[in-house]
């Protein structure tokens, strides 16, 4: 069975399983785009559900309000009381909600089901307290930088990704060896240690799986179910690939072990390692691609946990966007929050057409005063994003490199005050590596940085491109990214064999001019050279000379051309 | 009837329940900040906490959760008729959620009364559910801008001044804040930092033995929690004694002049920012001595408590990579061995 036939036959393993109801799993992340695929898994799942089972649909981007109902405005004008309309929270007692494009869901959409799954019950509000049941079924549809809101995603047990499956009949489970619960709960933390994964919430998660599978054939656990748990809970979640099983593995590196821990047999019987090893194994072929064995990342080895996930990335959910509403009439370039400010004044009708009844023949109009209008609130446009540009070549390149590591995290800490974001490219070599992605976190910052590595060629054109995607990215993401080259500019590797480098060097920095992207060559060499002038007039670009490269300089190179 | 999860079931995190009991036991030493990964247990734990203390008595009815000695309210609380007795209720657990606008914090128009009887009146929002009790913030770093400022303001104040919508009121609102957060997405405003009395950070348990046991426990929870909730009943009851001690005794623990020179002096050793720092150092000491047996607090309560007083309020370098607990234990290294 290839990797894609099995990940659908798991696909449809869950589909079964969220038949059964198992309202302890939260429900299932799913990253898929409308197709084929999403369709069929969808299909099977409703095909299995009894007619009595609520399914409801949210709207794209669901906030709190329709999660739990509000103000229903038509029908409180028309009754003159208040009516409030039922949630889709409520709607999906004991069903399943489906959430599509459920990365759009508003951060106050994704605070409050991560709330009512954590308590069963619904907050304070029309119809706090009343406890609720459900499925939350998620349908990501997003790609690289927006994503379901880890707040949500860490609530639902499973993990399914239908991108590139090829629907077909589902496969047929082998009989398999039964556990105890005690053995399963070892194992299944082993299995989420070798994969990366530190927190116990995944293992718990995992178990509950397991739990459910068994239950829904109404039969003991066994090894076939935590296999199963293991591909849909912890697999896809995998941040590390498990070192190699039998006597190939690799000898560990001096330095301390990661604190995460191999799982270690002899720990505790070698029942329950050997188990763990035989569950990472039947997950190797579904893990997500690329992913590196732990000794190879040793940064990420100690902290981090589940909320290593993607950082400020995900924060919430998208730039540009509505983020609540504010009591005060809308100044220039703002918007008015027209259901918002109906809201406000509709109670008030009554009231106000008995202190002030219309002109006898006149219409009564609904009145609205100043004191009703409510401002939509949106994400300031203008936050910022410095795309650090490290020359990490040649002999002079570890001083440099500790100087920009603290021109970054001088940044950073400014950054809250301003919500701006750092980045950080390193280039060393033939190739330009992001050590560190957008980000506003110092913690993340530090560990992205803590090694650099230094020395070799020097490849700016392939810096340069790497630096365009990334600003092109930020600016897609609402935000104004800015390059800043820490280079002495004498290019010595080209993209492709045969180019000049300097010729390819300059075309790169061309193409950043021409995207209208904003950058900064700081100039390193020790001895004023023709060539950063020439790459910063390509580029378009301030030029400052800094030979010695100080960290606070750089900020104030930065700030004062931001 | 749901269960909640025991306080003394929670598998290691010492320092945030220390962090958490010397909060209940003294009310007005101001919140408690936890630091750390998902899925660390820090909600479990706070939510625990607040079933373990003793029942409030409030002014029956008052959606205010005014005492009633001190009746009679200082806002207009209209729910509340003139010869109201009073209740016990538990200690009032609110959560405020990340998305929650300015309306359901501070309250706003009843909407019900404006409705249908045409009257104004006030419909208190969680801040004012919150009074004496808890105010918790998962994921604070990643609240609203506009809604931590309005936090800000009444936990310095204990009050909370809506004027809006042609309302009028003012009312007490007094809370321990208790926030969570996970430093990689966001830092937190230096000045909502400052507010909290304490900080403490939390991690995955490293150990894979003390994992399964979490795993282990969570799952005999899920599946009959009864039993489990039973099984821990007398170690909550416990815990829930020595809190009750702790705060009667609390007045009457005395702090000698020399703790609080040696507090002073770490003070100004570490460079942590305004009188706050050494004042919380002295307040969580003398609870954790309440806690304790002793009759005063000591150099010993003085140092467990430093690093959670002091970690959030050093000012950082930023090219220095040591943590601020190292900092401190280096502190109060030289200060205790001179």
């Amino acid at each position: 069975m290839t990797a894609a036939d099995q990940r659908w036959a798991d696909a449809l393993a869950a589909a079964r399983l969220l038949q059964t109801l198992p309202f302890a799993l939260g429900g299932a992340h799913v990253r898929a785009r409308p197709g084929p695929q999403r369709d069929a898994w969808l299909a099977a799942l409703r095909t299995g559900l009894g007619g009595a089972t609520p399914v409801c649909r949210a709207p794209a981007g669901a906030g709190a309000d329709a999660l739990l109902g509000g103000l229903d405005l038509a029908a409180t004008l028309a009754s003159g009381r208040p009516a409030f309309g039922e949630g889709l929270l409520k709607a999906a007692d004991g069903g399943v909600l489906l959430l599509p494009m459920a990365e759009r869901l508003a951060p106050d959409g994704a605070a409050v089901l991560a709330a009512v799954l954590d308590q069963g019950r619904l907050p304070a509000g029309p119809a706090g307290g009343h406890p609720v049941r459900l499925l939350v079924i998620a349908l990501d549809e997003g790609a690289d930088d927006e994503r379901l809101s880890p707040l949500l995603s860490a609530r639902l047990a499973l993990l399914l990704d239908l991108e590139g499956v090829r629907p077909g009949p589902a496969g047929v489970a082998a009989t398999s060896a039964a556990v105890s619960a005690e053995a399963a709960a070892g194992a299944l933390c082993r299995a989420s240690a070798a994969l990366g994964l530190d927190s116990p919430r995944w293992p718990l998660h995992a178990l509950r799986c397991a739990r459910a599978l068994a239950a829904a054939d109404a039969r003991p656990l066994n090894e076939g179910d935590l296999a199963l748990a293991v591909r849909l809970v912890l697999a896809p979640r995998a941040i590390c690939a498990p070192a190699a099983a039998g006597p190939a593995e690799p000898a560990p590196p001096p330095s301390p072990e990661p604190a995460g821990g191999a799982p270690r047999p002899e720990s505790d019987g070698p029942g329950a390692g050997s188990l763990a090893e035989l569950l990472v194994e039947s997950a190797r072929a579904v893990l997500p691609p690329g992913l590196e064995p732990e000794a190879a990342a040793p940064t990420r080895g100690a902290a981090g946990g589940a909320g290593r996930s993607r950082g400020a990335l995900q924060r919430a959910g998208g730039r540009g966007r509505p983020a609540g509403t504010q009591a005060r009439p809308p100044r220039a370039g703002e918007r008015l929050a027209l259901v918002e400010t109906l809201k406000a004044a509709a109670p008030w009708q009554a009231v106000r057409r008995r202190e002030q009844p219309p002109a006898p023949g006149a219409q009564d109009r609904f009145r609205v005063l100043r004191g009703d209008l409510r401002t939509q609130r949106r994400r300031r446009p203008a936050e910022m994003t410095s795309i650090f540009l490290v020359d990490a070549s040649g002999s002079a390149a570890v001083a440099r490199l500790a100087e920009a590591k603290g021109a970054v995290e001088l940044l950073l800490t400014r950054a809250y005050a301003r919500r701006d974001e750092v980045a950080l490219v390193a280039f060393r070599g033939t190739r330009a590596e992001v050590l560190l992605p957008p980000t506003r976190s110092l913690a993340r910052a530090r560990r992205a940085l803590a090694d650099l590595p230094g020395g070799g060629g020097t490849p700016i054109a392939h810096a340069l491109e790497t630096a365009h995607l990334l600003g092109l990215g930020c600016r897609a993401r609402g935000r104004s990214p800015t390059i800043i080259l820490l280079t002495d500019g004498r290019a010595n590797v080209a993209r492709t064999a045969g180019v000049d480098p300097m010729d390819d060097a300059e075309a790169a920095a061309r193409a950043i001019a021409a995207a209208g992207l904003r950058a900064i060559l700081i100039d390193v060499a020790p001895r004023p050279r023709a060539e950063g002038p020439r790459l910063a007039r390509a580029l378009g670009a301030r030029h400052v000379a800094l030979p010695r490269v100080e960290a606070g300089r750089v900020v104030a190179a930065v700030e004062a051309g931001a | 009837m749901a269960f909640a999860y025991p306080f003394s079931a929670i598998v290691g995190q010492e320092e945030m329940k220390r962090a958490l009991l010397i909060a209940a036991v003294d009310p007005r030493l101001g919140g408690v900040m936890v630091f750390g990964d998902r899925g660390t247990g820090k909600s479990t734990a706070v939510r625990a906490l607040s079933q373990l203390l003793p029942p409030i008595r409030v002014v029956a009815g008052c959606p205010f959760n005014c005492a009633p000695d001190r009746a009679p309210c200082p806002v207009p609380c209209t729910r509340k008729d003139g010869r109201a007795g009073s209740r016990a209720v538990p200690v009032p657990f609110v959560d405020l959620p990340l998305g929650a606008t300015e309306d359901r914090v501070v309250g706003s128009l009843d909407l019900e009364a404006a409705l249908s009887t045409g009257v104004r009146r006030f419909e208190p929002g969680l801040l004012a559910r919150a009074h004496r009790g808890f105010l918790y913030i998962d994921e604070v770093n990643l609240l609203e801008d506009h809604i931590v400022d309005l936090l800000l303001d009444v936990a310095v104040s204990g009050e909370s001044v809506v004027e809006r919508e042609g309302l009028s009121v003012r009312h007490a609102a007094r809370f321990q804040l208790i926030g969570s957060g996970n430093p990689e997405e966001g830092e937190l405003r230096p000045q909502l930092l400052d507010r909290f009395a304490l900080s403490v950070e939390v991690t995955t348990p490293a150990a894979i033995e003390d994992r399964v046991e979490i795993v282990r426990r969570r799952d005999a929870f899920d599946r009959d929690p009864q039993a489990f909730v039973a099984m821990w009943q007398e170690a909550d009851a416990q815990v829930a004694r020595s809190i009750a001690r702790a705060r009667r005794r609390l007045e009457r623990i005395a702090v000698p002049d020399e703790v609080l020179a040696l507090g002073a002096r770490l003070c100004s050793e570490l460079g942590a920012d305004g009188l706050r720092g050494e004042l919380t150092l002295m307040r969580a000491g003398r609870a954790l001595a309440a806690l304790g047996r002793g009759e005063s607090m000591t150099g010993k309560d003085l140092a467990a408590v430093a690093p959670m007083a002091l970690r959030h309020r050093l000012r950082r370098n930023p090219l220095d990579e040591t943590g601020s607990s190292a900092r401190i234990a280096r502190a109060l290294e030289g200060l205790l061995s001179a």
